[in-house]
């Protein structure tokens, strides 16, 4: 299998970085909130408005901000899918699974969870960064 | 509807932190994570870059006020033990971001493009998160508390 070569681009890592942590931020001064996309999704399917209502509006955040950067660049989003679809399948039912039984995904351990020195979001981080990059690795060496 | 309207504008900056970082796009995550190819370090930047915005601030918020500007109390874990559910967990996760090239967020940011895999890979989340949930309905943290008295477990 072919995989898309991608270039370095360390000035727009840095701006979309620093947004991501300005937003984690912001949501922990306003709203007293962790911005941990997993389980804001998990969440905003709950029948009591209290628990959901946030959390479904920062989805709706989510998927406008990508209309929204089509709108000002023009551009089409660059989203190269490099598996078939089963595997995507199978990819996400392991991301929503293994989120929820681990409490916590690139966002709420990796970035809130690291920001706040929590020892639990230390390990889960370093667990699955490892567990990804034997994952791909060992994927891209069998194709 | 003022917590709508800071979640939505939260929500916004955070995909768009995603979308300009290329973050959406499985194949830059994909070439980070795999480590023996055409390395390309651009998910290690953001992360960086991430949390030296997120960590400042956070330690800031939590060191200097008792509670949120909308009056809101601070809903942050107080766990501190490293369980089996947690490494295992993360794991499981490790693998499905490592065959797909999405997690959580991006996932749900780059909807819009209809793409197949997309679509497939965030419908799926959705339904390991839901039977995750009701496979351990009885032992959330906000599910009634047992009846006490008759302790035989």
């Amino acid at each position: 299998m072919d995989f898309t070569l991608t270039e370095f681009t360390p000035l727009s890592a840095t701006v979309g970085g620093a947004l991501i942590g300005l937003s984690s931020g912001l949501l922990l001064l306003m709203l007293g909130k962790i911005a941990g996309v997993s389980g804001i999704a998990a969440g905003a399917f709950s029948s009591d408005f209290n628990k959901a209502g946030w959390r479904l509006a920062f989805i709706a955040g989510l998927i406008f901000s990508a209309i929204v950067y089509r709108w000002f660049s023009g551009a089409p989003l660059d989203v190269d899918i490099q598996m078939s679809l089963p595997w995507m399948i199978v990819g996400g039912f392991l991301v929503g699974l293994g989120t929820r039984m681990g409490s916590g995904c690139t966002a709420g351990h990796g970035i809130s969870g690291l920001a706040r020195l929590s020892k639990r979001s230390f390990i889960a981080t370093l667990i699955f960064f490892l567990t990804a990059m034997v994952t791909t690795t060992a994927v891209r060496g069998l194709v | 509807m003022l917590v709508l309207l800071v979640a939505l504008v939260c929500g916004t900056l955070f995909g768009l932190g995603l979308v300009i970082s290329q973050m959406v796009n499985p194949a830059k995550v994909l070439n980070f994570l795999d480590v023996t190819g055409q390395w390309d370090p651009t998910l290690g930047v953001v992360f960086i870059c991430a949390l030296s915005v997120g960590l400042p601030f956070y330690q800031w918020v939590l060191r200097t006020r008792r509670q949120a500007v909308l009056d809101e109390e601070f809903d942050v874990p107080d766990n501190s033990s490293i369980t089996p559910s947690l490494i295992g967990g993360s794991a499981l996760f490790g693998a499905g971001w490592g065959l797909a090239g999405l997690c959580p967020g991006p996932g749900i940011t780059a909807l819009p493009t209809l793409l197949p895999g997309v679509l497939g890979f965030t419908i799926a989340m959705i339904v390991g998160m839901m039977i995750y949930r009701f496979a351990n309905a009885d032992k959330r943290v906000d599910a009634p508390p047992r009846r006490q008295g008759i302790s035989n477990s």
